[in-house]
């Protein structure tokens, strides 16, 4: 008997057989012309302003979002086991649940106070 | 129905295939999912050529047929440029790190029931796992890492620009998508795809007003609120219009795959694609009884027996490309902050209490021996009723003519501005013109 | 080039989330730009996507203009003249003959002004089309374009019928138009006319009360009254912000001292991008009554539609200034003749030039998005700046 998981690794192994294909074969198979211009970074047909490689530092907003989304994707992962045994753990399973989620909301109406929620 | 049901795999009959079966599947799989891209690409060109009052490619290949094909040839003989600011193994590998989990998100989804292949019974999907869902929403989330990584080894603005917006908006969004779907555990009691088909095969009995029916089994009309969230997520997980913020081409020109050309770019493409056909199996999955048939074909027996439902199936995926072409030809693009405030302040917390509620009248129909039925029916359409005349009685809020969002003020000095204060001579038709202006000077002063 | 790093420190209603320092990013809008409908510039310093200063750069596409008017005869200039602003051909062409017209003391016959004014609003009205097309397009709406550009054909197959061209019409002559207009051609644009007022709502219902369409706009980009007398801004921008001049009314040229009251000046008081869209939507259901008028005055206007001119045509020493409501706004050429058969100075006030100076006021503090809505908004044709 094999895993279940084994079509998985044949699926990824062709998706990746061919992705990878694509990108090697990619600079062979067109024509290949050098010009300056072209490998210079698009800017509107600008002579491109130096940038260090990555724009150095991001605004920290953006890792905010990151951080906000960890926090969620865990109640999340803690949701899903409970949703799909809800039906066994009955009334305790439930309060529990909504313990959780009331500490989760405080966390979100703490975030949304303090303005984590506004982008600009 | 006793011969139907023992059509429905269950998660026994999965790693169960010989190997040649799995070959079969694995590459059937892909060739759905190329195929797909490429008639969703033509689709998607035709049905927005008719909203707009065109006929939309028709030139290759019989009525056009041929066009996304052709198309993707051309990329082919393009040539291939790397840039010479890129983080060059980062760049060469995003395309790759971005298409792969496209095809895997398939892996799981269910197209049919159990068939015959070559003497060989089998089920209509790859495999099932007693987690298949969370195999889409992983893979989903690897998708994320092929944007990134793109904008920001391109050694370019706009690509850097759009892919940070990107990577805010497909985690923002890939938690409402997360939270949506929970509720439909609860009820299937499994996160395997293939058990949730069957979870919806048919519905509770329903008893109103002293009538009996089958209640409808499709989670879309008994969840309808996870549906709601579930489709409004899945557009921005996919970055397509109305939320196709990384790749607007009016701000960021091509957004993450500015830099991109050849068939690196057509590997972004085509991973974009292939996420909307997967959220859109999804959906049928989870919402629109997956394989099943709807209900005026279901009445017929066959329906749902043999390789029918692989025919219902395509149907609905395409009813759910449909859906994303209709929002394409419709809506304006929104602004990032307007998108990220609704994913933040209204999907997340309503998915939040959707869940509860749902959770809280499961347990309560168990525990004190209502029928949930009742409880919809006495409880919920009241309640759904009052939302609505709420909704549609809520006095429009009149806007504020002078509101000043985003406006706030110049910051002077920063770039040699006419000084303001010049006052201009007043001129003969400058004069004239002040009498009938006059009244109309009142407000809207600058801050 | 010089390179220009600002940092700066944003600390906002997040307290405490902007404390650090982070380097801005400068970026260049355009020349080559989907958003700058040709080779505009814009260098913006970005503090994540808020624009921190904008600095439009123009004049890649300048032709000096006016200079090539000081060595064309009076008649060659107004081929010229209708190339700068290509949406409004036929308006441009307009300004030239009536400058000329003046200084010469010309008669011109009465249906070949109310022709030209017939022509000077379809005109409009395809110029305004055009924007409302590009501009939700901008937004991200893709079907509007197609429904404007619907409308424009059929406005554009009279005037080719009329003009033969259906870009830069030269259909204006010194003292009048070029030709009578085909037979029957009025009761074709009166056809043409009623067919676009009753597709309009199309468009109309398609863009304008749309939630995400109001949510880009509304309350975007303010124009106030004050700004728009500081930067001479001009036509329906300026009518946005409840500056309400239209040369058209307040100092009547062609036939529309007669049409007063026909002629509807659209105004709004908000000034945003919204009301900028809005002055224009509505701006084509009132220069179709116009054309409507001008059609009913038609019917009974007959005569020559041009003059004989001299071989050669010298205007007398002298100068004038003729300006005119143009679709973007004032269009006024400024003409200084010394008796020689070519103008012997010439400035051209277009008003897209000074309509875009004021976005380095109203950029700085907007998000990126919002400077494409407010770009959008300021409806200019880049010919038509950088001349």
């Amino acid at each position: 008997m094999l895993n279940p998981y084994i079509p998985i690794v044949g699926l990824f192994a062709l998706a990746a057989a061919f992705a990878l294909f694509s990108v090697a074969a990619a600079p062979y198979i067109g024509p290949r012309r050098y010009n300056k211009a072209k490998v210079d970074a698009y800017e509107c047909g600008i002579e491109p302003v130096d940038q260090p490689l990555g724009g150095a530092r991001f605004p920290v907003k953006y890792y905010l979002t990151a951080m906000l989304f960890i926090i969620f994707d865990i109640e999340i992962i803690f949701l899903y086991p409970w949703a799909v045994a809800n039906d066994s753990l009955g009334l305790f399973g439930l309060i529990e649940m909504v313990l959780f989620i009331g500490t989760v909301f405080i966390a979100y109406a703490y975030v949304w106070r303090r303005g984590g929620l506004e982008w600009d | 129905m006793s011969n139907l049901a023992a059509e429905s795999p269950t998660l026994a009959d999965f790693g169960t295939d010989v190997w040649w079966i799995i070959v079969i599947k694995v590459v059937g799989i892909f060739a759905l999912l190329v195929a797909l891209t490429l008639f969703a690409i033509l689709f998607e060109r035709k049905v927005v050529g008719r909203m707009q009052q065109r006929i939309g490619p028709n030139r290759v290949g019989p009525r056009g047929g041929l066009q996304s094909l052709a198309d993707g040839l051309k990329l082919a003989f393009k040539e291939d440029i790397m840039p010479a600011l890129a983080d060059k193994p980062i760049y060469f590998l995003a395309p790759v790190i971005a298409a792969v989990p496209a095809f895997l998100a398939f892996s799981v989804i269910p197209i049919g029931p159990i068939v015959s292949i070559f003497g060989e019974r089998t089920p209509l999907q790859l495999t099932d796992l007693p987690v298949g869902v969370l195999i889409v929403l992983a893979c989903s989330a690897m998708g994320v890492y092929g944007i990134v990584l793109a904008g920001w080894a391109s050694g370019s603005t706009y690509p850097l620009l759009g892919s940070l917006r990107s990577a805010a908006q497909m985690i923002s969004y890939e938690i409402a998508m997360g939270l949506s779907i929970v509720a439909v555990f609860l009820y299937a009691g499994t996160m395997s795809t293939s058990g949730i088909v069957e979870a919806q095969e048919s519905g509770s009995e329903v008893s109103a007003f002293g009538l009996n029916f089958d209640g409808p089994g499709w989670y879309a009309v008994v969840l309808p609120v996870s549906f709601i969230i579930y489709c409004i997520a899945v557009v921005g997980e996919t970055n397509r219009a109305p939320f196709d913020l990384p790749e607007a081409e009016s701000e960021l020109v091509g957004g993450f795959h500015t830099e991109y050309s050849s068939l690196k770019f057509a590997l972004f493409y085509l991973a974009e694609y292939i996420n909307m056909v997967t959220v859109s199996a999804l959906a049928a999955t989870l919402f629109l009884g997956g394989w099943r048939a709807p209900w005026p074909i279901s009445i017929w027996d066959g329906a749902n027996s043999g390789w029918w439902p692989v025919l219902w199936f395509i149907g609905k995926v395409i009813l759910g490309l449909f859906v994303f072409t209709w929002l394409r030809a419709t809506l304006p693009r929104m602004r990032y902050d307007q998108f990220m405030r609704f994913g933040w302040k209204v999907l997340v917390p309503v998915a939040l209490l959707w869940i509860l509620v749902v959770a809280t009248m499961r347990v309560l129909s168990r525990e004190y021996d209502f029928n949930a039925g009742d409880i919809a029916l006495y409880v919920g359409i009241p309640v759904l009723v009052l939302v609505m005349a709420v909704v549609w009685l809520w006095p429009d809020k009149a806007p504020d003519p002078t509101v000043k969002e985003g406006v706030p003020p110049t910051t002077r000095g920063a770039f040699p501005t006419p000084p303001l204060d010049l006052v201009v001579p007043p001129s003969p038709p400058l004069i004239k013109r002040d009498a009938v202006a006059a009244g109309k000077r009142g407000g809207g002063k600058r801050a | 080039m010089v390179r220009e790093e600002v940092t700066v420190g944003v600390g906002d209603a997040a307290a405490g989330l902007h404390e650090f320092p982070t380097t801005d990013m400068t970026l260049n809008i355009g020349p080559q730009h989907p958003s700058t409908h040709g080779v505009l510039r814009l260098r913006i310093v970005l503090d994540g996507e808020r624009v921190v200063s904008a600095e439009p750069i123009v004049g890649y596409m300048h032709r000096g203009a006016e200079k090539l008017f000081e060595v064309r005869d009076y008649r060659q200039i107004i081929v010229l003249a209708n190339r700068h602003d290509w949406l409004s051909a036929f308006s441009n062409e307009l300004g030239v003959a009536l400058a000329v017209e003046r200084m010469l003391g010309m008669e011109v016959p009465e249906r070949a002004t109310w022709l030209r004014t017939l022509l000077a609003e379809l005109n409009r009205i395809l110029n305004h089309l055009m924007f409302l097309g590009s501009y939700p397009l901008e937004i991200g709406a893709i079907t509007p374009v197609f429904y404007a550009f619907r409308e424009r054909e059929t406005i554009q197959a009279v005037m080719e019928e009329a003009a033969g061209g259906r870009m830069h019409f030269m259909f204006n002559r010194v003292g009048g138009i070029k030709e009578e207009v085909p037979a029957g051609w009025t009761g074709r644009v009166r056809q043409a006319v009623a067919d676009v007022r009753s597709r309009m709502p199309d468009l109309d219902g398609l863009i304008r009360d749309n939630e995400i369409f109001l949510a880009r706009t509304r309350g975007i980009g303010v124009l106030t009254p004050e700004q728009v007398d500081a930067f001479g801004i001009s036509g329906p921008v300026a009518r946005a912000s409840g500056v309400d001049f239209d040369l058209r009314r307040d100092e009547p040229y062609l036939a529309y001292g007669e049409l007063q009251e026909s002629l509807r000046v659209v105004t709004r008081t908000v000034g945003d991008c919204h009301s900028r869209f809005e002055c224009l939507l509505d701006q084509v259901y009132a220069s179709l009554d116009l054309a409507d008028a001008c059609l009913d005055r038609l019917a009974s206007v007959t005569g020559p539609v041009n003059v004989r001119l001299p071989k050669t045509l010298k205007a007398p020493e002298g100068h004038t200034y003729a300006w005119t409501e143009n679709p973007l706004g004032l269009n006024g050429y400024f003409i200084v003749s010394r008796g020689e058969k070519t103008p012997w100075r010439c400035k051209l006030r277009s008003a897209s030039f000074n309509n875009i100076q004021v976005l380095t006021e109203l950029l700085p503090g907007t998000l990126l998005p919002d400077l494409v809505a407010i770009l959008g908004s300021m409806f200019f044709v880049v010919g038509d700046i950088d001349k």
